[in-house]
């Protein structure tokens, strides 16, 4: 049955390369969370009705918002394929190479954090402002407010837009790998549509559908499961 | 305990500046429970925030348990607002947390350790009468029961002043009682110094010591709650009290009472503090042959005792009406003529 239906499919080479995008997106993954997360708070943090009440280098915590948003905006915008090839000389330096899974790393994670920390933002700003007065009024810091009050009342909103994340990252990847990168998009434009085997481009395109459900269900679930509200 | 001298806050806003507090000056002592009351927008917010740093003045002190807090910031501001605990109309509970959690969250931040930190907050779920509910998130509560968490968390650290922003505005006339009830216990038990905020004079009348009226930023009348009942000031104050009596003003209804009488006098006797309870009318009778025909009254209760008002018909020779109203001021009943037929 699956002889008749992929004829031409090699199940070493796609789970090998099924492989190559769990890790592309898994890596890239880690490293936009971390990113986002820390550019999500500080565009929060710095946005102007929250530094309302600095009184002293109160310019500088507008510079460093005017620049974040900036980058956040620019990179966001900037198609992933023409991302790619600009980033071929960073890639080079910080990888060492311009081709395989490694290579597509750093294009994934900075063209994916901006979108990423623009989410976590959203998220930050939905939270209750009373519940951060409440919370100051307690005699909270920064940290305190940041690790025990911003993010576990942003959590939801944190992880649905996770889930969102990796959902374009498992995209972006198939992306990358035309241009070189390998997985799935790799092996379906190169084993598959070059070669004229259609069932391999087919094969490819249902395993990527798979990851994006699995992705999706995971996070709705883990979405549930945290909000108690 | 707490202490404004000139307080002023100005907002700048893109249309012009707002003046939120008004040159105000404020003494709240020691162990009492002391409310401000005010219609919205009269910048009683600004003034309870100013009391823990959340807004800073724009010109005058502030004191608060022995400490100048006017222009402190930093560590030592964050360790001032560690003894003063703070509640609020929306309760502003940690939804992620369960109701033990929230409890302990101030104790985190001023650093206790693990056990301790759950084993004070389980005597103060026990003092807000949650028990069995420690495991509950906050979504799972009825605004009564969130507004306890909130109290319980107030006083986790032990403060020496509780803040109540419009604490009961969100619940209903039940609820609202209860809550009072215990914060009234909290000051009892605990000699809590107390503030309360809110535009509902049922609150100042439940549990306040004394009362401050706030109007356009200023405090245009203040003093302890019986006196600015039995003697308000300001016509903003008599709205207050009005608001808190029953029946407060002759209604239509009594005009037309009033019409009918061709002779004697129509007056409004207030009786305060003990005299509420004590048969005055009836002793009056026995001593001044007038009659006396009763149109309107009612009472309520104060923290200090009971607020009530009276409107009477009295009959009979002009001599015997006077002594009559010689009689019950003798025994410090107001009496205000509503009409000299
Ligand atoms: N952050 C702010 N920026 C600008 N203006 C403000 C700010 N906070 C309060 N105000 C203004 O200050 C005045 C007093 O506000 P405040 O919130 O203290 O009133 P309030 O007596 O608490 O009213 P309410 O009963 O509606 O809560 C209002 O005119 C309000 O618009
Ligand atoms: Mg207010």
């Amino acid at each position: 049955m699956f002889e008749i239906l992929f004829p031409n499919l090699d199940l070493v080479k796609a789970w090998m390369k099924t492989k190559e995008t769990l890790y592309m997106t898994g890596v890239s993954l880690i490293f936009v969370f971390i990113f986002g997360l820390i550019i999500g708070l500080l565009l929060f943090l710095t946005s102007e009705e929250n530094t309302r009440h600095i009184r002293h280098f109160r310019w500088f915590v507008k510079g460093v918002h005017w620049a974040l948003a900036s980058f956040v905006n620019i990179f966001r915008s900037i198609p992933f394929v023409l991302l790619i090839v600009l980033l071929l000389p960073v890639t080079k330096s910080i990888v060492g190479s311009m081709i395989g899974k490694e290579a597509a790393i750093p294009a994934l994670v900075i063209g994916t954090a901006p979108f990423y920390a623009r989410m976590v933002e959203i998220g930050l700003r939905e939270i209750d402002k009373g519940v951060i007065e409440a919370a100051k009024a307690m005699g909270a810091g920064l940290g305190t407010l940041i690790f025990k009050v911003l993010i576990p009342e942003a959590s939801p909103a944190i992880v649905s837009g996770l889930t969102v994340t990796a959902i374009a990252l498992v995209g972006s990847t198939a992306i990358a790998g035309i241009i070189g990168a390998g997985g799935l998009g790799d092996f379906a434009y190169l084993d598959g549509f070059l070669q004229n085997k259609n069932d391999v481009t087919l094969f490819a395109t249902l395993v990527i559908l798979l990851i994006v459900f699995i992705i999706q269900f995971i996070g709705d679930k883990i979405t549930k499961t945290i909000d108690k509200r | 305990m707490i202490t404004l001298e000139n307080v002023t806050k100005v907002y700048q806003t893109k249309s012009g500046p707002i003046t939120a507090m008004d040159d105000v000056n404020l003494q709240i002592k020691e162990g009492e429970i002391f409310g401000i009351i005010g219609y919205s927008g009269a910048g009683k917010s600004t003034l309870i925030r100013t009391l823990n740093g959340l807004e800073r003045p724009t010109a005058g002190t502030i004191h608060v348990a022995g400490r100048n807090i006017t222009n402190i910031s930093g560590k030592a501001l964050r360790q001032v607002r560690q003894e003063i605990g703070m509640i609020f109309q929306h309760f502003n509970l940690l939804w992620s947390r369960t109701v033990l959690e929230n409890i302990t969250f101030p104790l985190e931040i001023a650093g206790v350790p693990r056990r301790n930190r759950v084993q004070r907050a389980k005597e103060l779920i026990k003092l807000v009468g949650l028990e069995g509910r420690e495991n509950a998130y906050p979504s799972q509560l009825s605004g009564g029961q969130k507004q306890r968490v909130g109290i319980a968390r107030a006083l986790a650290n032990q403060p020496k002043v509780l803040l109540c922003d419009e604490a009961t505005s969100a619940l209903d006339p039940e609820t609202t009682d209860s809550i009072l009830d215990l914060l009234a216990k909290i000051n009892r038990e605990f000699g809590l110094t107390i503030v309360i905020i809110t535009h509902e004079m049922h609150v100042i009348r439940k549990i306040c010591h004394r009362v401050a009226v706030m109007e356009e930023g200023k405090i245009v009348e203040s003093g302890p709650v019986m006196e600015v009942f039995k003697n308000p000031k300001k016509e903003i104050t008599r709205r207050f009290i009005g608001q808190a009596m029953i029946n407060p003003d002759p209604k239509p209804g009594l005009d037309h009472l009033i019409e009918k009488y061709s002779s004697g006098i129509i007056v409004k006797c207030i009786f305060t503090g003990e005299v509420a309870e004590e048969p005055v009318i009836a002793n009056m009778l026995r001593a001044v042959p007038v009659s006396v025909n009763i149109l309107q009254g009612n009472i309520s209760q104060t923290q200090d005792g009971s607020y009530g008002t009276l409107i009477v018909h009295l009959d009979g020779e002009e001599e015997t009406i006077k002594e009559a109203i010689d009689y019950l001021q003798h025994h410090h009943v107001g009496v205000e003529v509503v009409k000299n037929v």
